[in-house]
């Protein structure tokens, strides 16, 4: 429905504001015959893969810790506050500084923009943790490294899904602006390249809805996570 | 009027004849410093209970019955005075005395035989597999091993609490207000259950509750204690035998007498 409306609203204009549908098709085909559809993405999601994994491996503990800890999060919580609300892209010239034009840069930026939201996503689910789950823990004698991963981890795991989920929709926004600066791959790069090489626009658009349908995928992906039993349990009051 | 409080504390000391003494507090006090100003929740509050005895902690909300209980438990620190269970003085939680939360307190992300084998991850799986299968039965949850606590009625999750509990074969019980949330029917069933699984089992038990019929029902004794800072009031012996007529006069009696204690009207 929508496609036939984009087409024929395109149809009746005289002037170029969007491709027809049907061309972006046809580009969708170009670019998937001529190997570049599947290196781009390739290339997109091995970044956001390295960025977003490092920003998790490292967050998440740390961000656990401050929570456990009051007096480490009065400490740094003035640091992580200031910094937040700074776009990741702002840091896009500083990263080139550092590493160059190249997927290092580009991987950094993504680790910037999944780190500070993860951890705070962190933090805040410990700080959220009803006492008696982990007086429970305590009476039972667990050890403090027990009640960490038999209480506190799993008591935190859906609030932190839920912040993986909507840190990885940044990651995925911040890698197409990375790539159009940074590197010379991926659909970023396609988009800024299609436009750059003779306004192929049609390609523009390609991109777009490449972009569109890989962020939707890696949502319904980490969503699907929410089904799981043991951790369903955080996302309804019934 | 200091002669008054000596003496109750003195049949708050009393024990019934026969029970060695399990707990001991001696001159509890608790203070909370909050935002500059001092909170007194507890003043000056010794009690004693019996091995195998039944004890409620009856007051009204907020006065302090549950503070109590905490430090009894080792979750709190008291400001002044000791708590001695078997003699040792009290200083952490131990798996030799469970508190039982309300229903709150079971593991949302674990099933039914999670929760109950929580605290058995010492045992061999066959013992282990065992232990649950028992309590899932004593429990009367058999079917629902496998079910999610979201899954089940306010009373199944208490069920589920109280079989953890009992599942690593605790010496106490220290119960807070369990059938709380509860409604009045499936708290009057819970409280049977509960004397049934306390006649198979014996454990030491202070339940804590500001509900004047569920202590009478339940209790070998009841201490009576004031609103905040919570003294101890007056200690009543309930001298029925179980299963208890609540139309006795006996029964009657004695819940008037706390009734009188407590300073309210019989009439509403």
């Amino acid at each position: 429905m929508l496609l036939l409306v984009w087409q024929v609203a395109i149809g009746v204009q005289r002037a170029p504001i969007l491709p027809t549908p049907w061309l972006v098709a046809k580009a969708l085909v170009e670019l998937a015959v001529s190997g570049r559809l599947m290196r781009y993405v390739v290339a997109s999601l091995f970044r956001v893969t390295w960025g977003f994994a490092l920003a998790a491996i490292l967050a998440i503990p740390i961000g656990l810790t401050l929570g456990l800890y009051r007096r480490a999060e009065y400490a740094f919580n003035p640091i992580i506050q200031l910094l937040r609300p700074i776009s990741p892209l702002a840091w896009i010239p500083i990263s080139i500084l550092w590493f160059g034009v190249g997927d290092i840069a580009a991987i950094f930026l993504i680790f910037l923009a999944s780190f500070l939201p993860l951890t705070v996503t962190a933090m805040n689910a410990v700080a959220s943790i009803p006492d008696v789950y982990l007086n429970a823990g305590r009476n039972f004698g667990l050890k403090r490294s027990q009640i960490v991963f038999r209480v506190l981890y799993p008591a935190v795991t859906p609030q932190l899904i839920l912040g993986l989920r909507i840190t990885l929709g940044i990651a995925w926004l911040v890698v197409v602006a990375a790539e159009m600066i940074a590197v010379n791959s991926g659909l970023g790069f396609l988009i800024v390249d299609a436009r750059n090489a003779g306004n192929r626009y049609d390609l523009v658009v390609a991109g777009m809805v490449m972009i569109g349908v890989i962020g939707l995928l890696l949502d319904i992906g980490v969503k699907s996570l929410e089904k799981v039993p043991s951790i369903s349990w955080g996302y309804s009051d019934d | 009027m200091i002669s008054t409080t000596a003496v109750l504390q003195e049949i708050a000391h009393a024990r019934p004849a026969g029970l060695r003494a399990k707990l001991r507090t001696d001159h509890i006090s608790m203070t909370f410093g909050r935002t500059g100003e001092e909170i007194n929740v507890l003043d000056d509050v010794s009690i004693e209970v019996g091995d195998g005895e039944f004890v409620c902690l009856l007051g009204p909300s907020g006065c302090g019955k549950s503070t109590l209980l905490n430090v009894v438990a080792g979750f709190l620190k008291p400001s002044h005075g000791e708590v001695r269970i078997d003699g040792e003085i009290v200083n952490r939680p131990d798996r030799r005395r469970v508190f039982v939360f309300q229903e709150r307190g079971v593991f949302p992300w674990l099933t039914v035989e999670g929760n109950i084998g929580f605290g058995l991850s010492a045992l061999s799986e066959s013992e282990r597999t065992q232990r649950i299968a028992h309590y899932v039965e004593l429990v009367g949850l058999k079917g629902f091993e496998k079910a999610y606590p979201r899954e089940l009625s306010g009373g199944m999750k208490q069920r589920v609490e109280v079989a953890r509990a009992l599942a690593v074969n605790p010496d106490m019980l220290f119960l807070d207000e369990p059938f709380g949330a509860l409604d009045s029917i499936t708290r009057l069933i819970m409280r049977g259950e509960l004397l049934r699984i306390c006649a198979v089992a014996r454990k030491t038990i202070i339940f804590v509750t500001h509900d004047i019929d569920e202590a009478v029902q339940l209790a070998d004794r009841v201490i009576v204690m004031s609103a905040r800072p919570a003294k101890i009031q007056k200690v009543v012996p309930i001298d029925i035998a179980h299963p208890r007529d609540i139309s006795s006069s006996r029964y009657l009696a004695l819940r008037d007498g706390i009734l009188e204690a407590i300073g309210l009207a019989h009439k509403v």
